[in-house]
């Protein structure tokens, strides 16, 4: 009975999404403001109806109700209650309910915060995101409908991947969707300012914190996702460039992209075609990344339910949303005029070689997970691009953007002269080849990477810590009282340093082990004493684990105690591996236990991973720089400043 | 016929729970050793999705690995042992495609692509600065608005 209330609810907000795409655009293009209002109650009434049938599916799940067909397939009564609920979102129909969940919720944030937009721009862009919806819940009901039943039930389910069993999965999908789909409000307010043909730097200030927003939540989504890699699957691997974790990487550039162009058209009214492009560009990445995801044209590790004609049908949304998005483009760009002229060299040139390189690069990723598509259909090879590619091919754009980042931040608007900038720069580069000297003598076999890397890293991190100095007027009283703008620009900069460093010198330094241990056994791994002391079987909810106990010593000071775990998930008959972290600022120690060997031993697996723990702080800064700068009160304190159309804050 | 049920279930289970690198496959010599790694981490196991045999836990993977190594351990170059792997399994089973033929246009798409970007952002910028007018004076409409405005203001 609850699945068919949410399947009622389902096949009614289509009927409401489809509502809010017609009517409030022709109210207007008509200028009938009773027809333009409607978009707000049915944006509303599309995120509440999602909502009941989301909470549906849920009590279904909890409830292990096997006569739906996706519970049974998706759940076990014995799974514990976290990956009951999780376990929602864990599957194919699932996560696109939850997709269009968020699109919905986004939606009706638009149209409870939008009350200062103009009636027609929140009309058309509320249509916008009334079509995206009505696009994808047709998908779902017709193709990947979450409530079918199953006649006779089944006595019991045949459970979630173990892979999926962990606390990862709680956060990393509704994350990233809350990234993706955010993008679709940027795409939204694009799509709308063509239609009317205007686009100023009140729009700009509109879209800008939505793309801000989507952009943090991907930010957190993809280092979520990358950390779950990292301690999940047993060998500390943490970004493999599949062709799923490009699909979200994409638009995170595309999104990084945009962020910065829509400041340089809210503060100049220049760059206006180019960033309403980023726009568009940015939410259709997101599409191809659910496109690569959801058909599996791709084969990845990510594609735990994918179906050919699921892809179709999303390639028609595809080139139905890009396709339309980009005619109405090329018929409307020429007429947006740019206002404010800059010197190449200038705040405006640096966040243009920003948009360049940061395109360039999302492009360089897209054309290597696609290249195997296309050569099997130009050629017929059946060929494979994977990290040595991705490495050569992407790493450049990256280091020039390094390189330029800290001298493009502290650049006048309009003008500026490089020379001053580095002279003020000065003790960040100082920084910075102190930092490459000490790099080079402590690694062994003098790695370029790490040199490289960590010099950047500091050039960054220094060149943030001179940037807001310099706009705090060099006294240290008036920090505290810059704008938050200023500090969430400074820390998320910083944040690129950090994960710069931590991805170079652990890819440069880490250290491996493999070898048999018996019970008791003592080895050393790069200066650590590492111990087995005892392995016991134990049983887990839904599991049957082997966990070993380790203990770590240093110069015969005891370090730390471990309990890495191979578990045996008997329903799905496959066995997972839970290595045991040492988490430390300068490096991670990371133990993985094996299988038993013949002659008595097991199977033993030592990491010594450098500087891990930097990856995710950089990223963990990157997204709290993003967020400090949404709470920036320019936001809020423009909103009951101006209250003339055109002119219209955030929230 | 529950043995049966059990034996087939252990079968099922027991090759996979054997991941990737194995103690008894490393080579005693470390430079050797370290060369292999960095191989097959270049190599795709031809039926997992998208891992390579280092990682893998496939036993077509494990396979490759000690194939890998005892090409080494016979004196073979890296470059042979890649072929060598390749010409079996077709090149599928390389990360890093070959730059020749169609893949050039992969390996120059993205420099080629920061050229035109390059060259389009100059050519923005040059027709920026000739055809930089002066602010456009307001229409009769927008000054009668801002006067109102400005009016509500005060």
């Amino acid at each position: 009975m609850i699945a068919e209330l949410g399947h009622f609810a389902l096949i009614l907000s289509l009927a409401v999404a489809l509502f809010q795409t017609v009517v409030p655009l022709v109210g207007a293009t008509r200028g009938w403001p009773a027809w333009m209002d409607s978009a707000r109650p049915a944006a509303l009434a599309q995120f509440g109806l999602i909502g009941i049938a989301f909470a549906a599916l849920t009590v279904a799940f909890v409830t292990s109700d096997f006569s739906v067909a996706l519970v049974y397939e998706n759940s076990h009564s014995a799974k514990p209650m976290l990956y009951k609920i999780t376990g929602v979102w864990g599957n194919h129909e699932g996560s696109m309910l939850l997709w269009v969940l968020i699109l919905a919720l986004f939606g009706a944030a638009a149209a409870s915060f939008g009350e200062h937009l103009p009636p027609a721009l929140r009309a058309r862009v509320l249509s916008v995101q009334g079509a995206i919806g009505a696009s994808f819940l047709t998908f779902i009901i017709f193709t990947s409908n979450p409530f079918l039943r199953m006649n006779p039930a089944a006595f019991d389910g045949r459970d979630l991947n173990p892979l999926l069993q962990d606390p990862g999965l709680a956060f990393h999908p509704p994350f990233l969707y809350l990234g993706y789909v955010g993008l679709s409000m940027s795409f939204s307010f694009a799509v709308a300012a063509l239609i009317e043909g205007r686009v100023d730097a009140a729009w700009a200030r509109w879209v800008r914190p939505w793309t801000l927003a989507a952009w943090v939540f991907l930010t957190i989504g993809i280092a979520l996702g990358s950390w779950w890699a990292y301690y999940e699957l047993g060998w500390g691997g943490f970004w493999f460039w599949d062709p799923v974790e490009n699909a979200s990487f994409m638009p995170w550039l595309l999104a990084a992209a945009l962020l910065h162009s829509a400041i340089v058209v809210e503060k100049r009214e220049t760059l206006k075609a180019w960033t309403i492009l980023l726009a568009i560009m940015a939410f259709g990445f997101s599409l191809i990344g659910t496109f690569i995801v959801r058909s599996g044209v791709i084969t990845s590790v990510h594609s735990f339910a994918s179906d050919p004609s699921r892809g179709v049908f999303i390639l028609a949304i595809l080139a139905f949303f890009v396709g339309g998005a980009l005619t109405l483009y090329a018929a409307r760009a020429g007429t947006m005029t740019a206002r404010g002229v800059f010197a190449p060299v200038s705040r405006e040139g640096a966040l243009l070689l920003n948009n360049l390189l940061l395109a360039v690069a999302a492009f360089v990723v897209f054309v290597g997970t696609i290249w195997p598509l296309v050569a099997e259909l130009a050629w017929g090879r059946k060929l494979s691009v994977g990290a040595p590619f991705f490495e050569q091919a992407f790493t450049p754009f990256m280091i020039a953007l390094a390189v330029a980042l800290p001298i493009g931040a502290i650049l006048p608007w309009k003008r500026g002269r490089i020379g001053r900038a580095v002279a003020t720069l000065r003790p960040a580069a100082i920084l910075a080849v102190a930092v490459a000297a000490l790099t080079f003598a402590v690694s062994t076999g003098h790695s370029a990477l790490a040199v490289v890397g960590a010099a950047l890293g500091a050039w960054l991190i220094g060149g943030a810590a001179i940037d807001i100095w310099q706009r705090a007027g060099r006294q240290a009283g008036r920090l505290t009282r810059l704008p938050r703008a200023d500090w969430g620009r400074v820390t998320a900069h910083a944040g690129l340093g950090v994960t710069f460093i931590g991805i170079s010198l652990l890819m440069a330094w880490q250290v491996e082990d493999i070898r048999v241990a018996r019970v008791g056994e003592t080895f050393t791994v790069a200066g650590y004493d590492i111990t087995l002391a005892e392995v016991e079987e134990l049983p887990g909810p839904n599991y049957t684990s082997t966990t070993a106990v380790m203990q770590v010593a240093r110069d015969g000071r005891p370090v730390a105690t471990l309990h890495p775990e191979k578990r045996v998930y008997p329903v799905q008959a496959m066995p997972t591996t839970e290595a045991a972290i040492h988490s430390g600022p300068f490096g991670d120690i990371y133990l993985v236990i094996g299988d038993p060997q013949q002659d008595g031993g097991w199977a033993v697996r030592s990491y010594i991973k450098p500087f891990a723990f930097w990856i995710w702080l950089g990223s963990g800064l990157m997204a709290l720089g993003g967020l400090i700068s949404l709470s920036d009160r320019r936001w809020r304190v423009a909103a009951a400043a101006r209250r003339t159309p055109g002119m219209v804050p955030a929230e | 016929m529950r043995r049966a049920i059990l034996g087939l279930a252990l079968a099922l289970s027991l090759p996979v729970a054997a991941l990737a690198v194995q103690p008894d496959e490393v080579l005693a010599d470390p430079a050797l050793e370290s060369r292999a790694r960095e191989i097959s981490q270049s190599l795709r196991c031809p039926v997992c999705q998208g891992e390579n045999i280092d990682e893998s836990n496939a036993p077509i993977s494990r396979d490759l690995r000690l194939y890998v190594r005892e090409r080494l351990v016979a004196g073979d170059s890296d470059a042979q042992v890649i072929d060598a792997v390749t010409t079996r399994f077709g090149e599928y089973v390389l990360f890093e495609p070959r730059a020749e033929g169609g893949n050039l246009i992969l390996y120059a798409a993205g420099p080629l692509m920061a050229l035109v970007a390059a060259l389009g952002a100059w050519g923005f910028l040059r027709r920026r600065r000739e055809t930089a007018t002066p602010v456009v004076a307001l229409t009769v409409e927008e000054r009668a608005r801002l006067k109102s405005l400005m009016d509500q203001d005060s």
